[in-house]
């Protein structure tokens, strides 16, 4: 068993030793497009997309639903070919999934038949990481989101959010480059989704991970980004870029300040013209 | 109040609670859905072999039916005893379940990795799907004669057909439960570095190990018809041997013997899968089949 905790919670250091915060962008994302073949001809998901993202930077994507947002992350992960263009990570192309690239899915993507420890060690057994190495690995991150009582559990006794929680821990553990996450808490109810919000700001303050994040919901993204793109609706692209200027030290005490709720106005904004194209496009194919 | 003295209007709003419970119990087992209670569903299952069996003793004892159809059960139980006395109930049964065993084993033992493989990759699939599908709707009973011609009459012959009966519907219902197996369970795998035979072996295989053992439960209940078919067919041995032999002397009481340990081992067989599994994949959720 772990010593016991200390009273006053003391930050630890960063698990992924941290970066020159000078070198170039980690990520850049360049002209990338999705189609997909239909039998009415070419269906554009994604038109050509670019973007690039600096070391230890938060960035979120929000738009409305088949926006191509999730496309958009899942070619960053390697796990579709874009149509068109190049994603580079430190300056090298993507093109299958790789562990520097670690994933947090929306569905519940943990192993069923692995207790939370072996699936917080997955990745480290598939690299052939000795069990001594592994274990040390699996009960930092487990301590970090909270799960240290539960490591012999299966995925089916935990809750959505404790699942999540491993979810987030099993990337971590696998010492990425950056964290792409697909809409993690879109499955959660609002309280949960309360506190999962404040662990990846709590995550992203020690370990200064660079992590790019989908969602359509504004308050997450305005919580937790340091910029957030704004996608049309299908064929999405990138239609505006927000900074949001709050720093990696917030609380929820934030979500009530008049900055805070000017820059959820301005995403809603821009996001609800989005929505109503949309909703407009299908009810006019409704009635063809 | 409990403590309080009860009053008769407190004593009646219990009856009445008391019987509105009892009522909604008894509509519960009619909701499209609803759990009932376990005694209840122990007493339904009961009652579904004891009325059955109170109704075959009331037309035969009453002589209402035909003897030489209808045994009594004191004349099947004797018919039992006298086989089992006779030598011939236990090999019978014996090389009967040799013959499942042997027949689902090779085919379980070829359909699982090979439905596995199918499940798994599209030129695996090309390469055996088709094949399967023609070969899966030829009836089995017309293949005896040519698997006689190649295999003799013998056990070879047997477990052959019941091979044959269980592999071609296993293949594809192995490569079905892969087919299932979440996408993004797979993904997420990748992303986390499982190279193509770690994907194979660490994410694939246990992931479809509760589907398979739902499958063989299902696939040995064919063995057993395949198995039937080929021993009224050419053998001088087993349950369906002891069946046609029953009926070939008009002896109904035997053939109930042999109708009931039938039923009897395939009941077992199913048991013991369900005491298997629970402790085979502890992780799975069971309620989701």
């Amino acid at each position: 068993m772990t010593e016991t905790p200390p009273a006053t919670r003391i930050m630890p250091a960063p698990l992924i030793p941290a970066e020159d915060p000078n070198a170039g962008p980690i990520l850049r994302v360049e002209q990338v497009g999705k189609d997909y073949p239909t039998k009415s001809g070419a269906l554009t998901v994604l038109e050509p997309t670019s973007f690039t993202m600096q070391t230890s930077e938060l960035v979120s994507i929000v738009g409305p639903s088949g926006c191509g947002k999730s496309t958009l992350l899942h070619i960053v992960g390697g796990l579709v070919e874009p149509s068109c263009g190049s994603v580079y990570l430190d300056g090298v192309e993507v093109h299958e999934p790789s562990r520097e690239r670690g994933m947090v899915f929306q569905a519940y993507t943990l192993f069923p038949w692995r207790t939370v420890y072996q699936n917080v060690q997955f990745g480290l057994e598939m690299r052939g990481l000795p069990r001594k190495g592994r274990e040390r690995i699996a009960d930092k991150f487990l301590e970090a989101v909270g799960l240290s009582d539960f490591k012999n559990h299966y995925p089916k006794q935990l809750s959505g959010g404790m699942r999540q929680r491993v979810a987030i821990a099993r990337a971590l553990a696998n010492a990425p480059r950056i964290l792409l996450m697909d809409e993690p808490f879109g499955a959660l109810d609002a309280q949960t989704r309360a506190v999962m919000q404040d662990l990846v700001l709590d995550i992203r303050r020690r370990e200064r991970i660079t992590t790019l994040f989908i969602t359509h919901d504004i308050d997450e993204a305005v919580y937790l980004s340091d910029r957030i793109f704004v996608m049309t609706a299908r064929p999405g692209h990138i239609k505006a870029e927000i900074h949001v200027p709050f720093g990696p030290d917030r609380g929820d005490a934030l979500r009530n300040a008049p900055e805070f709720l000017a820059i959820r106005k301005q995403v809603h904004e821009l996001l609800y013209e989005e929505g109503k194209a949309v909703v407009d496009a299908e009810i006019a194919s409704g009635k063809k | 109040m409990a403590s309080s003295i009860p009053t008769t209007q407190a004593t009646e709003s219990a009856a009445h609670a008391a019987l509105a419970r009892r009522r909604r119990t008894g509509a519960r087992l009619f909701r499209i859905g609803s759990e009932i209670p376990r005694p209840a569903y122990t007493a339904i299952a009961a009652l579904s072999f004891i009325l059955p069996l109170l109704l075959w003793c009331f037309f035969t004892y009453s002589g209402r039916a035909n003897a030489l159809i209808l045994p009594t059960p004191t004349r099947v139980i004797n018919a039992a005893i006298d086989m089992y006395k006779g030598g011939t109930l236990l090999p019978d049964i014996q090389i009967s379940v040799y013959r499942i065993g042997m027949g689902f084993l090779l085919s379980a033992l070829l359909a699982i990795p090979v439905g596995i493989l199918m499940g798994a990759y599209k030129s695996a699939e090309a390469a055996h799907e088709p094949l399967v599908g023609f070969i899966r709707y030829i009836p089995v009973p017309a293949l005896i004669p040519l698997v006689m011609v190649i295999a003799g009459i013998d056990e070879a012959a047997k477990i052959a057909l019941i091979f044959i009966g269980t592999y071609f519907q296993m293949v594809l219902v192995v490569a079905d439960v892969t087919r299932q197996v979440p996408r993004d369970l797979l993904n997420a795998a990748r992303t986390l570095g499982a190279n193509g035979r770690q994907l194979l072996f660490n994410v694939l295989l246990p992931a479809t190990l509760p589907g398979l053992l739902d499958t063989c439960r299902t696939m040995i209940g064919w063995a057993w018809t395949y198995l039937v078919i080929a021993e009224v067919v050419a053998t001088s041995s087993g349950m369906g041997y002891m069946l046609l032999k029953a009926q070939r002397f008009s002896r109904s009481d035997e053939m109930f013997v042999g109708i009931i340990i039938l039923g009897v081992l395939g009941l077992l067989t199913d048991l013991a899968f369900k005491l298997i599994q629970p402790r085979l994949v502890p992780w799975a959720d069971l309620n989701k089949n």
